[in-house]
Protein backbone atom coordinates (compact mmCIF):
# COMPACT_ATOMS: atom_id res chain seq x y z
CA UNK A 1 0.00 0.00 0.00
CA UNK A 2 1.33 3.40 -0.83
CA UNK A 3 2.01 5.87 1.83
CA UNK A 4 -0.76 8.12 0.69
CA UNK A 5 -3.47 5.48 0.86
CA UNK A 6 -2.31 4.41 4.31
CA UNK A 7 -2.68 7.96 5.53
CA UNK A 8 -6.21 7.97 4.17
CA UNK A 9 -7.16 4.87 6.18
CA UNK A 10 -6.10 5.98 9.62
CA UNK A 11 -5.37 9.22 11.35
CA UNK A 12 -1.73 10.19 11.90
CA UNK A 13 -0.42 9.11 15.30
CA UNK A 14 -0.51 12.58 16.90
CA UNK A 15 -4.19 12.91 15.95
CA UNK A 16 -4.91 9.48 17.43
CA UNK A 17 -3.16 10.39 20.67
CA UNK A 18 -4.94 13.70 20.85
CA UNK A 19 -8.40 12.14 20.34
CA UNK A 20 -7.68 9.43 22.90
CA UNK A 21 -6.44 12.00 25.38
CA UNK A 22 -9.51 14.19 24.92
CA UNK A 23 -11.81 11.17 25.34
CA UNK A 24 -10.10 9.99 28.51
CA UNK A 25 -9.92 13.49 29.99
CA UNK A 26 -13.61 14.08 29.24
CA UNK A 27 -14.67 10.77 30.81
CA UNK A 28 -12.44 11.24 33.84
CA UNK A 29 -13.58 14.80 34.54
CA UNK A 30 -17.21 14.37 33.60
CA UNK A 31 -18.08 10.87 34.79
CA UNK A 32 -15.41 9.49 37.10
CA UNK A 33 -14.84 12.57 39.24
CA UNK A 34 -18.50 12.92 40.37
CA UNK A 35 -18.53 9.24 41.37
CA UNK A 36 -15.30 9.55 43.34
CA UNK A 37 -16.60 12.70 45.00
CA UNK A 38 -19.74 10.96 46.31
CA UNK A 39 -17.71 8.35 48.19
CA UNK A 40 -15.11 10.90 49.32
CA UNK A 41 -17.86 13.07 50.83
CA UNK A 42 -19.72 10.11 52.34
CA UNK A 43 -16.62 8.99 54.24
CA UNK A 44 -15.18 12.48 54.81
CA UNK A 45 -15.82 12.21 58.55
CA UNK A 46 -14.85 8.60 58.91
CA UNK A 47 -16.65 5.29 59.09
CA UNK A 48 -18.39 6.08 62.37
CA UNK A 49 -20.03 9.20 60.99
CA UNK A 50 -21.08 7.21 57.93
CA UNK A 51 -22.66 4.46 60.02
CA UNK A 52 -24.26 7.04 62.30
CA UNK A 53 -25.87 8.81 59.32
CA UNK A 54 -27.48 5.57 58.22
CA UNK A 55 -28.82 4.77 61.70
CA UNK A 56 -31.29 7.64 61.53
CA UNK A 57 -34.91 6.40 61.73
CA UNK A 58 -36.18 8.54 58.84
CA UNK A 59 -33.31 7.39 56.66
CA UNK A 60 -34.09 3.75 57.48
CA UNK A 61 -37.75 4.36 56.64
CA UNK A 62 -36.71 5.84 53.28
CA UNK A 63 -34.51 2.82 52.49
CA UNK A 64 -37.39 0.46 53.29
CA UNK A 65 -39.83 2.50 51.20
CA UNK A 66 -37.46 2.51 48.22
CA UNK A 67 -37.00 -1.26 48.43
CA UNK A 68 -40.77 -1.81 48.76
CA UNK A 69 -41.54 0.47 45.80
CA UNK A 70 -39.02 -1.30 43.58
CA UNK A 71 -40.31 -4.69 44.77
CA UNK A 72 -43.77 -3.80 43.44
CA UNK A 73 -42.94 -1.71 40.36
CA UNK A 74 -40.17 -3.86 38.86
CA UNK A 75 -42.12 -7.18 38.78
CA UNK A 76 -45.13 -5.36 37.28
CA UNK A 77 -43.05 -3.91 34.46
CA UNK A 78 -41.25 -7.23 34.01
CA UNK A 79 -44.51 -9.12 33.43
CA UNK A 80 -45.62 -6.35 31.11
CA UNK A 81 -42.29 -6.39 29.25
CA UNK A 82 -42.45 -10.15 28.64
CA UNK A 83 -46.10 -10.01 27.52
CA UNK A 84 -45.51 -7.04 25.21
CA UNK A 85 -42.38 -8.61 23.71
CA UNK A 86 -44.20 -11.92 23.17
CA UNK A 87 -47.05 -10.21 21.28
CA UNK A 88 -44.80 -7.88 19.28
CA UNK A 89 -41.92 -10.22 18.47
CA UNK A 90 -43.77 -13.46 17.75
CA UNK A 91 -46.87 -12.27 15.89
CA UNK A 92 -47.79 -10.03 12.99
CA UNK A 93 -50.64 -7.61 13.49
CA UNK A 94 -51.75 -4.18 12.37
CA UNK A 95 -50.58 -1.19 14.37
CA UNK A 96 -47.49 -3.01 15.65
CA UNK A 97 -45.08 -0.13 15.04
CA UNK A 98 -47.52 2.30 16.65
CA UNK A 99 -47.68 0.04 19.70
CA UNK A 100 -43.87 -0.07 19.88
CA UNK A 101 -43.73 3.73 19.70
CA UNK A 102 -46.37 4.08 22.43
CA UNK A 103 -44.44 1.74 24.74
CA UNK A 104 -41.42 4.07 24.42
CA UNK A 105 -43.55 7.16 25.06
CA UNK A 106 -42.78 7.46 28.80
CA UNK A 107 -39.11 8.04 27.90
CA UNK A 108 -39.98 11.34 26.24
CA UNK A 109 -42.23 12.59 29.03
CA UNK A 110 -40.56 14.64 31.76
CA UNK A 111 -40.61 12.78 35.11
CA UNK A 112 -42.26 15.83 36.67
CA UNK A 113 -45.08 15.63 34.13
CA UNK A 114 -45.33 11.87 34.78
CA UNK A 115 -45.92 12.51 38.46
CA UNK A 116 -48.30 15.34 37.65
CA UNK A 117 -50.51 13.03 35.52
CA UNK A 118 -51.35 11.00 38.61
CA UNK A 119 -51.90 14.10 40.74
CA UNK A 120 -54.42 15.32 38.14
CA UNK A 121 -56.22 11.98 38.29
CA UNK A 122 -56.06 11.07 41.97
CA UNK A 123 -55.08 14.28 43.81
CA UNK A 124 -57.30 16.38 46.07
CA UNK A 125 -58.51 18.45 43.10
CA UNK A 126 -58.17 15.58 40.63
CA UNK A 127 -60.88 13.75 38.72
CA UNK A 128 -61.18 10.89 41.13
CA UNK A 129 -60.08 12.95 44.15
CA UNK A 130 -63.50 13.50 45.75
CA UNK A 131 -64.56 9.86 45.28
CA UNK A 132 -61.26 8.61 46.76
CA UNK A 133 -61.59 10.98 49.71
CA UNK A 134 -65.13 9.73 50.36
CA UNK A 135 -63.96 6.14 50.47
CA UNK A 136 -60.87 7.05 52.46
CA UNK A 137 -58.45 5.73 49.84
CA UNK A 138 -55.08 7.49 49.68
CA UNK A 139 -53.13 7.35 46.44
CA UNK A 140 -51.34 10.68 46.22
CA UNK A 141 -48.96 11.37 49.14
CA UNK A 142 -48.96 7.62 49.78
CA UNK A 143 -47.40 4.37 48.56
CA UNK A 144 -49.81 3.72 45.62
CA UNK A 145 -48.94 7.09 44.05
CA UNK A 146 -45.21 6.48 44.48
CA UNK A 147 -45.56 3.07 42.84
CA UNK A 148 -47.67 4.45 39.96
CA UNK A 149 -45.15 7.22 39.23
CA UNK A 150 -42.27 4.73 39.41
CA UNK A 151 -44.04 2.28 37.08
CA UNK A 152 -44.61 5.11 34.57
CA UNK A 153 -40.98 6.26 34.38
CA UNK A 154 -39.59 2.70 34.22
CA UNK A 155 -42.34 1.47 31.89
CA UNK A 156 -40.33 0.68 28.70
CA UNK A 157 -37.10 -0.77 30.17
CA UNK A 158 -37.83 -4.52 30.09
CA UNK A 159 -39.94 -4.44 26.91
CA UNK A 160 -37.24 -2.50 25.05
CA UNK A 161 -34.56 -5.07 25.83
CA UNK A 162 -36.75 -8.09 25.05
CA UNK A 163 -38.45 -7.03 21.80
CA UNK A 164 -35.31 -6.96 19.57
CA UNK A 165 -33.94 -10.07 21.27
CA UNK A 166 -37.12 -12.13 20.76
CA UNK A 167 -37.52 -10.83 17.23
CA UNK A 168 -34.01 -12.02 16.39
CA UNK A 169 -34.72 -15.46 17.84
CA UNK A 170 -37.77 -16.10 15.66
CA UNK A 171 -40.39 -18.74 16.38
CA UNK A 172 -38.86 -22.01 15.11
CA UNK A 173 -37.86 -23.40 18.49
CA UNK A 174 -41.24 -22.70 20.04
CA UNK A 175 -43.00 -24.29 17.12
CA UNK A 176 -40.83 -27.39 17.43
CA UNK A 177 -41.79 -27.67 21.11
CA UNK A 178 -45.48 -27.40 20.23
CA UNK A 179 -45.13 -30.00 17.50
CA UNK A 180 -43.56 -32.32 20.04
CA UNK A 181 -46.67 -31.92 22.18
CA UNK A 182 -45.66 -29.33 24.78
CA UNK A 183 -48.40 -27.17 26.24
CA UNK A 184 -48.25 -23.42 25.81
CA UNK A 185 -46.91 -22.67 29.28
CA UNK A 186 -44.47 -25.58 29.17
CA UNK A 187 -43.12 -24.28 25.87
CA UNK A 188 -42.79 -20.80 27.39
CA UNK A 189 -40.92 -21.91 30.52
CA UNK A 190 -38.70 -24.52 28.87
CA UNK A 191 -37.96 -22.95 25.48
CA UNK A 192 -38.61 -19.21 25.50
CA UNK A 193 -37.42 -18.34 29.01
CA UNK A 194 -33.98 -20.01 28.75
CA UNK A 195 -33.48 -18.15 25.47
CA UNK A 196 -34.30 -14.72 26.83
CA UNK A 197 -33.08 -15.00 30.43
CA UNK A 198 -29.94 -12.87 30.04
CA UNK A 199 -31.74 -10.16 28.10
CA UNK A 200 -34.50 -10.27 30.70
CA UNK A 201 -32.03 -9.93 33.56
CA UNK A 202 -30.38 -7.03 31.73
CA UNK A 203 -33.70 -5.21 31.36
CA UNK A 204 -34.71 -5.90 34.96
CA UNK A 205 -31.38 -4.51 36.22
CA UNK A 206 -31.81 -1.24 34.33
CA UNK A 207 -35.47 -1.01 35.37
CA UNK A 208 -34.54 -1.59 39.00
CA UNK A 209 -31.75 1.00 39.00
CA UNK A 210 -34.12 3.63 37.65
CA UNK A 211 -36.97 2.56 39.97
CA UNK A 212 -34.84 2.90 43.09
CA UNK A 213 -33.31 6.17 41.93
CA UNK A 214 -36.34 7.98 40.51
CA UNK A 215 -36.60 11.49 41.90
CA UNK A 216 -38.69 13.92 39.82
CA UNK A 217 -41.84 11.85 39.37
CA UNK A 218 -41.84 10.57 42.93
CA UNK A 219 -41.15 14.06 44.24
CA UNK A 220 -44.48 15.26 42.76
CA UNK A 221 -46.65 12.48 44.16
CA UNK A 222 -44.94 11.74 47.49
CA UNK A 223 -45.57 14.97 49.37
CA UNK A 224 -42.24 14.78 51.26
CA UNK A 225 -43.60 13.44 54.53
CA UNK A 226 -40.53 12.65 56.65
CA UNK A 227 -40.27 9.01 57.66
CA UNK A 228 -43.47 8.16 55.75
CA UNK A 229 -43.37 8.99 52.05
CA UNK A 230 -39.73 9.93 51.53
CA UNK A 231 -37.88 7.50 49.29
CA UNK A 232 -34.08 7.46 49.34
CA UNK A 233 -33.65 10.12 46.63
CA UNK A 234 -36.13 12.40 48.43
CA UNK A 235 -34.35 11.77 51.72
CA UNK A 236 -31.07 12.77 50.02
CA UNK A 237 -32.64 16.06 48.93
CA UNK A 238 -33.95 16.71 52.44
CA UNK A 239 -30.60 16.00 54.08
CA UNK A 240 -28.65 17.93 51.44
CA UNK A 241 -30.73 21.07 52.02
CA UNK A 242 -30.06 20.87 55.76
CA UNK A 243 -26.57 22.38 56.31
CA UNK A 244 -25.89 20.13 59.31
CA UNK A 245 -26.70 16.94 57.43
CA UNK A 246 -24.51 17.52 54.40
CA UNK A 247 -22.37 14.41 54.78
CA UNK A 248 -25.41 12.33 55.78
CA UNK A 249 -26.87 13.25 52.38
CA UNK A 250 -23.74 11.86 50.74
CA UNK A 251 -23.84 8.76 52.95
CA UNK A 252 -27.32 7.89 51.62
CA UNK A 253 -26.24 8.96 48.12
CA UNK A 254 -23.29 6.59 48.31
CA UNK A 255 -25.68 3.66 48.84
CA UNK A 256 -27.55 4.55 45.66
CA UNK A 257 -24.26 5.19 43.86
CA UNK A 258 -23.17 1.71 44.95
CA UNK A 259 -26.40 0.31 43.49
CA UNK A 260 -25.61 2.10 40.23
CA UNK A 261 -22.06 0.80 40.33
CA UNK A 262 -23.19 -2.80 40.88
CA UNK A 263 -25.77 -2.42 38.09
CA UNK A 264 -23.04 -1.24 35.72
CA UNK A 265 -20.70 -4.04 36.75
CA UNK A 266 -23.40 -6.70 36.22
CA UNK A 267 -24.43 -5.12 32.93
CA UNK A 268 -20.85 -5.23 31.66
CA UNK A 269 -20.41 -8.77 32.96
CA UNK A 270 -23.55 -9.85 31.07
CA UNK A 271 -22.33 -8.15 27.90
CA UNK A 272 -18.96 -9.86 28.22
CA UNK A 273 -20.20 -13.32 29.25
CA UNK A 274 -23.39 -13.55 27.19
CA UNK A 275 -22.58 -11.00 24.52
CA UNK A 276 -23.50 -13.39 21.70
CA UNK A 277 -26.99 -13.92 23.12
CA UNK A 278 -27.43 -10.21 23.64
CA UNK A 279 -26.05 -9.29 20.21
CA UNK A 280 -29.51 -8.42 18.97
CA UNK A 281 -29.62 -5.65 21.53
CA UNK A 282 -26.59 -3.89 20.18
CA UNK A 283 -27.80 -3.93 16.60
CA UNK A 284 -30.70 -1.59 17.13
CA UNK A 285 -30.35 2.01 16.14
CA UNK B 1 -21.37 -16.19 5.25
CA UNK B 2 -23.47 -18.57 3.10
CA UNK B 3 -26.76 -19.34 4.68
CA UNK B 4 -29.17 -22.19 4.15
CA UNK B 5 -32.46 -20.91 2.78
CA UNK B 6 -34.88 -20.42 5.62
CA UNK B 7 -37.92 -22.64 5.68
CA UNK B 8 -41.07 -20.82 4.73
CA UNK B 9 -42.62 -19.10 7.73
CA UNK B 10 -45.22 -21.20 9.41
CA UNK B 11 -48.76 -19.92 9.27
CA UNK B 12 -49.36 -16.79 11.31
CA UNK B 13 -50.48 -17.01 14.91
CA UNK B 14 -49.34 -20.59 15.17
CA UNK B 15 -48.02 -19.88 18.65
CA UNK B 16 -50.40 -19.63 21.59
CA UNK B 17 -50.87 -16.63 23.83
CA UNK B 18 -51.43 -13.89 21.28
CA UNK B 19 -54.77 -12.78 22.71
CA UNK B 20 -53.58 -12.96 26.30
CA UNK B 21 -50.27 -11.13 25.78
CA UNK B 22 -51.65 -8.42 23.48
CA UNK B 23 -54.72 -7.94 25.67
CA UNK B 24 -52.60 -7.54 28.77
CA UNK B 25 -50.17 -5.23 26.96
CA UNK B 26 -52.93 -2.94 25.71
CA UNK B 27 -54.76 -2.86 29.06
CA UNK B 28 -51.61 -2.12 31.05
CA UNK B 29 -50.42 0.49 28.54
CA UNK B 30 -53.82 2.20 28.50
CA UNK B 31 -54.29 2.26 32.25
CA UNK B 32 -50.82 3.47 33.15
CA UNK B 33 -49.75 5.64 30.23
CA UNK B 34 -52.42 6.46 27.66
CA UNK B 35 -55.37 7.32 29.91
CA UNK B 36 -53.28 9.50 32.29
CA UNK B 37 -51.77 11.34 29.29
CA UNK B 38 -55.17 11.75 27.66
CA UNK B 39 -56.53 13.10 30.94
CA UNK B 40 -53.87 15.82 30.87
CA UNK B 41 -54.95 16.96 27.41
CA UNK B 42 -58.64 16.76 28.30
CA UNK B 43 -57.95 19.01 31.28
CA UNK B 44 -56.04 21.40 29.02
CA UNK B 45 -58.96 21.42 26.59
CA UNK B 46 -61.17 22.35 29.53
CA UNK B 47 -59.11 25.54 29.91
CA UNK B 48 -59.95 26.54 26.36
CA UNK B 49 -57.59 28.14 23.86
CA UNK B 50 -58.06 31.48 25.59
CA UNK B 51 -57.23 30.04 28.98
CA UNK B 52 -54.09 28.25 27.79
CA UNK B 53 -52.94 31.32 25.88
CA UNK B 54 -53.39 33.44 28.98
CA UNK B 55 -51.14 31.09 30.94
CA UNK B 56 -48.53 30.96 28.18
CA UNK B 57 -48.26 34.76 28.14
CA UNK B 58 -46.56 34.68 31.52
CA UNK B 59 -43.00 35.94 31.22
CA UNK B 60 -41.78 33.52 33.87
CA UNK B 61 -43.20 30.57 31.94
CA UNK B 62 -41.64 31.72 28.67
CA UNK B 63 -38.23 32.08 30.33
CA UNK B 64 -38.50 28.59 31.78
CA UNK B 65 -39.47 27.04 28.44
CA UNK B 66 -36.74 28.91 26.59
CA UNK B 67 -34.15 27.81 29.15
CA UNK B 68 -35.22 24.15 29.09
CA UNK B 69 -35.39 23.88 25.31
CA UNK B 70 -32.38 26.10 24.58
CA UNK B 71 -30.33 24.29 27.21
CA UNK B 72 -31.35 20.83 25.99
CA UNK B 73 -30.54 21.70 22.36
CA UNK B 74 -27.15 23.13 23.37
CA UNK B 75 -26.39 20.08 25.49
CA UNK B 76 -27.45 17.76 22.66
CA UNK B 77 -25.11 19.63 20.30
CA UNK B 78 -22.19 19.36 22.75
CA UNK B 79 -22.96 15.68 23.26
CA UNK B 80 -23.06 15.11 19.52
CA UNK B 81 -19.49 16.44 19.19
CA UNK B 82 -17.97 14.77 22.25
CA UNK B 83 -20.14 11.65 21.91
CA UNK B 84 -18.91 11.07 18.33
CA UNK B 85 -15.34 11.65 19.41
CA UNK B 86 -15.68 9.19 22.31
CA UNK B 87 -17.47 6.56 20.21
CA UNK B 88 -14.80 6.90 17.52
CA UNK B 89 -11.95 6.49 20.02
CA UNK B 90 -13.50 3.37 21.54
CA UNK B 91 -14.37 1.71 18.23
CA UNK B 92 -11.20 2.46 16.31
CA UNK B 93 -8.32 2.77 18.79
CA UNK B 94 -6.68 0.55 21.37
CA UNK B 95 -5.34 1.96 24.62
CA UNK B 96 -4.70 0.74 28.17
CA UNK B 97 -7.72 0.76 30.49
CA UNK B 98 -10.11 0.77 27.53
CA UNK B 99 -12.56 -1.74 29.06
CA UNK B 100 -12.80 0.15 32.32
CA UNK B 101 -13.36 3.51 30.69
CA UNK B 102 -15.86 1.95 28.32
CA UNK B 103 -17.87 0.55 31.22
CA UNK B 104 -18.07 4.06 32.68
CA UNK B 105 -19.98 5.54 29.76
CA UNK B 106 -23.29 4.18 31.09
CA UNK B 107 -22.75 5.73 34.51
CA UNK B 108 -25.28 8.55 33.94
CA UNK B 109 -27.91 5.85 33.19
CA UNK B 110 -27.16 3.97 36.38
CA UNK B 111 -26.58 6.84 38.79
CA UNK B 112 -29.83 8.20 40.28
CA UNK B 113 -30.46 11.78 39.19
CA UNK B 114 -30.57 13.26 42.69
CA UNK B 115 -27.21 11.66 43.44
CA UNK B 116 -25.74 13.02 40.22
CA UNK B 117 -27.27 16.38 41.06
CA UNK B 118 -25.66 16.82 44.47
CA UNK B 119 -22.35 15.38 43.21
CA UNK B 120 -22.15 17.78 40.27
CA UNK B 121 -23.15 20.72 42.46
CA UNK B 122 -20.47 19.95 45.06
CA UNK B 123 -17.91 19.39 42.31
CA UNK B 124 -18.58 22.72 40.58
CA UNK B 125 -19.39 24.84 43.64
CA UNK B 126 -17.07 27.75 44.41
CA UNK B 127 -14.79 25.65 46.62
CA UNK B 128 -15.36 22.37 44.78
CA UNK B 129 -12.69 20.24 43.14
CA UNK B 130 -13.47 21.71 39.71
CA UNK B 131 -15.28 24.84 40.84
CA UNK B 132 -12.23 26.32 42.61
CA UNK B 133 -9.82 26.16 39.63
CA UNK B 134 -12.59 27.38 37.31
CA UNK B 135 -13.33 30.28 39.65
CA UNK B 136 -9.67 31.32 39.36
CA UNK B 137 -10.26 31.62 35.63
CA UNK B 138 -13.36 33.68 36.34
CA UNK B 139 -15.79 30.94 35.27
CA UNK B 140 -18.75 30.28 37.51
CA UNK B 141 -20.60 27.02 36.85
CA UNK B 142 -22.71 26.09 39.86
CA UNK B 143 -25.93 28.09 40.33
CA UNK B 144 -25.76 29.52 36.78
CA UNK B 145 -27.16 28.59 33.38
CA UNK B 146 -23.79 27.01 32.62
CA UNK B 147 -24.40 24.57 35.49
CA UNK B 148 -27.69 23.55 33.87
CA UNK B 149 -25.87 22.78 30.61
CA UNK B 150 -23.22 20.76 32.47
CA UNK B 151 -25.93 18.61 34.11
CA UNK B 152 -27.76 18.18 30.79
CA UNK B 153 -24.54 17.11 29.04
CA UNK B 154 -23.86 14.63 31.86
CA UNK B 155 -27.20 12.83 31.56
CA UNK B 156 -27.31 12.90 27.75
CA UNK B 157 -23.82 11.63 26.91
CA UNK B 158 -24.48 7.85 26.94
CA UNK B 159 -27.36 8.18 24.46
CA UNK B 160 -25.09 9.52 21.70
CA UNK B 161 -22.17 7.17 22.37
CA UNK B 162 -24.36 4.05 22.67
CA UNK B 163 -26.35 4.78 19.52
CA UNK B 164 -23.26 5.57 17.48
CA UNK B 165 -20.99 2.69 18.49
CA UNK B 166 -22.77 -0.22 16.77
CA UNK B 167 -23.08 1.81 13.54
CA UNK B 168 -19.38 2.74 13.58
CA UNK B 169 -18.51 -0.90 14.23
CA UNK B 170 -20.59 -2.01 11.26
CA UNK B 171 -19.42 0.79 8.96
CA UNK B 172 -17.67 -0.90 6.09
CA UNK B 173 -13.96 -0.42 6.17
CA UNK B 174 -13.93 -1.56 2.56
CA UNK B 175 -15.53 1.67 1.44
CA UNK B 176 -12.83 3.59 3.25
CA UNK B 177 -10.18 1.45 1.56
CA UNK B 178 -11.73 2.12 -1.83
CA UNK B 179 -11.78 5.83 -1.12
CA UNK B 180 -8.14 5.67 -0.05
CA UNK B 181 -7.14 3.73 -3.16
CA UNK B 182 -8.87 6.31 -5.30
CA UNK B 183 -6.66 8.91 -3.69
CA UNK B 184 -8.93 10.46 -1.10
CA UNK B 185 -7.27 12.11 1.86
CA UNK B 186 -8.24 11.01 5.36
CA UNK B 187 -10.21 14.18 5.78
CA UNK B 188 -12.18 13.57 2.61
CA UNK B 189 -12.84 9.97 3.64
CA UNK B 190 -14.14 11.02 7.04
CA UNK B 191 -16.32 13.80 5.63
CA UNK B 192 -17.70 12.01 2.57
CA UNK B 193 -17.70 8.32 3.48
CA UNK B 194 -17.94 7.91 7.24
CA UNK B 195 -20.04 10.91 8.26
CA UNK B 196 -22.94 10.23 5.85
CA UNK B 197 -23.05 6.59 6.97
CA UNK B 198 -23.35 7.44 10.66
CA UNK B 199 -25.45 10.61 10.35
CA UNK B 200 -28.86 8.95 10.93
CA UNK B 201 -27.57 7.24 14.09
CA UNK B 202 -25.96 10.48 15.21
CA UNK B 203 -29.32 12.25 14.88
CA UNK B 204 -31.09 9.46 16.78
CA UNK B 205 -28.58 9.82 19.60
CA UNK B 206 -28.95 13.59 19.63
CA UNK B 207 -32.76 13.25 19.72
CA UNK B 208 -32.62 10.84 22.66
CA UNK B 209 -30.18 13.09 24.53
CA UNK B 210 -32.39 16.10 23.85
CA UNK B 211 -35.58 14.37 24.99
CA UNK B 212 -33.93 13.28 28.21
CA UNK B 213 -32.37 16.68 28.95
CA UNK B 214 -35.45 18.78 28.25
CA UNK B 215 -37.56 17.03 30.86
CA UNK B 216 -34.75 16.35 33.34
CA UNK B 217 -35.31 17.50 36.89
CA UNK B 218 -33.24 15.70 39.54
CA UNK B 219 -29.73 16.25 38.26
CA UNK B 220 -30.43 19.90 37.35
CA UNK B 221 -32.29 21.54 40.23
CA UNK B 222 -29.41 21.27 42.69
CA UNK B 223 -26.85 22.91 40.39
CA UNK B 224 -29.24 25.37 38.71
CA UNK B 225 -29.66 27.96 41.46
CA UNK B 226 -33.32 28.20 40.42
CA UNK B 227 -33.52 31.99 40.10
CA UNK B 228 -36.81 33.08 38.59
CA UNK B 229 -36.51 34.22 34.93
CA UNK B 230 -32.81 33.26 34.89
CA UNK B 231 -32.10 29.69 35.93
CA UNK B 232 -35.55 28.21 36.55
CA UNK B 233 -36.20 25.22 34.25
CA UNK B 234 -39.69 24.33 33.01
CA UNK B 235 -40.08 21.10 35.06
CA UNK B 236 -39.27 23.06 38.22
CA UNK B 237 -41.89 25.69 37.36
CA UNK B 238 -44.46 22.89 36.92
CA UNK B 239 -43.44 21.60 40.35
CA UNK B 240 -43.88 25.08 41.87
CA UNK B 241 -47.33 25.52 40.29
CA UNK B 242 -48.42 22.10 41.54
CA UNK B 243 -47.30 22.99 45.06
CA UNK B 244 -49.47 26.11 44.83
CA UNK B 245 -52.39 23.94 43.61
CA UNK B 246 -52.41 26.14 40.49
CA UNK B 247 -53.41 23.26 38.23
CA UNK B 248 -54.37 25.38 35.16
CA UNK B 249 -50.88 26.90 34.96
CA UNK B 250 -49.19 23.52 35.53
CA UNK B 251 -51.40 21.89 32.89
CA UNK B 252 -50.76 24.60 30.28
CA UNK B 253 -46.99 24.41 30.84
CA UNK B 254 -46.95 20.59 30.77
CA UNK B 255 -48.90 20.56 27.48
CA UNK B 256 -46.62 23.20 25.99
CA UNK B 257 -43.57 21.11 26.96
CA UNK B 258 -45.00 17.90 25.53
CA UNK B 259 -46.11 19.54 22.28
CA UNK B 260 -42.78 21.36 21.82
CA UNK B 261 -40.81 18.16 22.55
CA UNK B 262 -42.79 16.25 19.97
CA UNK B 263 -42.23 19.02 17.41
CA UNK B 264 -38.46 18.93 18.01
CA UNK B 265 -38.37 15.13 17.89
CA UNK B 266 -40.45 15.18 14.71
CA UNK B 267 -38.06 17.71 13.13
CA UNK B 268 -35.09 15.49 14.03
CA UNK B 269 -36.97 12.57 12.49
CA UNK B 270 -37.38 14.54 9.25
CA UNK B 271 -33.66 15.37 9.24
CA UNK B 272 -32.98 11.69 9.69
CA UNK B 273 -35.17 10.73 6.74
CA UNK B 274 -33.33 13.37 4.71
CA UNK B 275 -29.93 12.00 5.83
CA UNK B 276 -30.97 8.45 4.88
CA UNK B 277 -32.04 9.56 1.41
CA UNK B 278 -28.72 11.30 0.85
CA UNK B 279 -26.68 8.45 2.22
Amino acid sequence: MTRRSRSALAEPAPVRWLLTAVTLAFLALFLLLPLVLIFAQAFAHGLDAFAHALEDDDTWASIKLTLLTAAIAVPLNTVFGVAAAWAIAKFEFRGKSLLTTLIDLPFSVSPVIAGMLFVLLFGRNGWLGPWLAEHDIKIIFALPGIVLATVFVTFPFVARELIPLMQAQGTEEEQAALTLGASGWRMFWHVTMPNIRWGLLYGVLLCNARAMGEFGAVSVVAGHIRGLTNTMPLQIELLYNDPGEYSAAFAVASLLALLGFVTLALKNFLEWRHGDELAALRGRG
Amino acid sequence: MPRAPRPARSPRRALPGFGLSLGFTLTYLSLLVLIPLAALFVRAAGLGVQGIWQELLSERLQHALLLSFGGALTAAAINTVFGSLIAWTFVRYEFPGKRLFHAMIDLPFALPTAVAGIALTTLYAEHGWLGAPLAQLGIKVAYTQLGIIVAMVFIGLPFVVRTLEPVLEDAEKQLEEVAATLGATRRQTVLHIILPAVLPALLTGAALAFARAVGEYGSIIFIAGNVQNISEIAPLLIMIRLDEFNYPAATALACAMLVLSFIVLFAINLMQAWARRHD
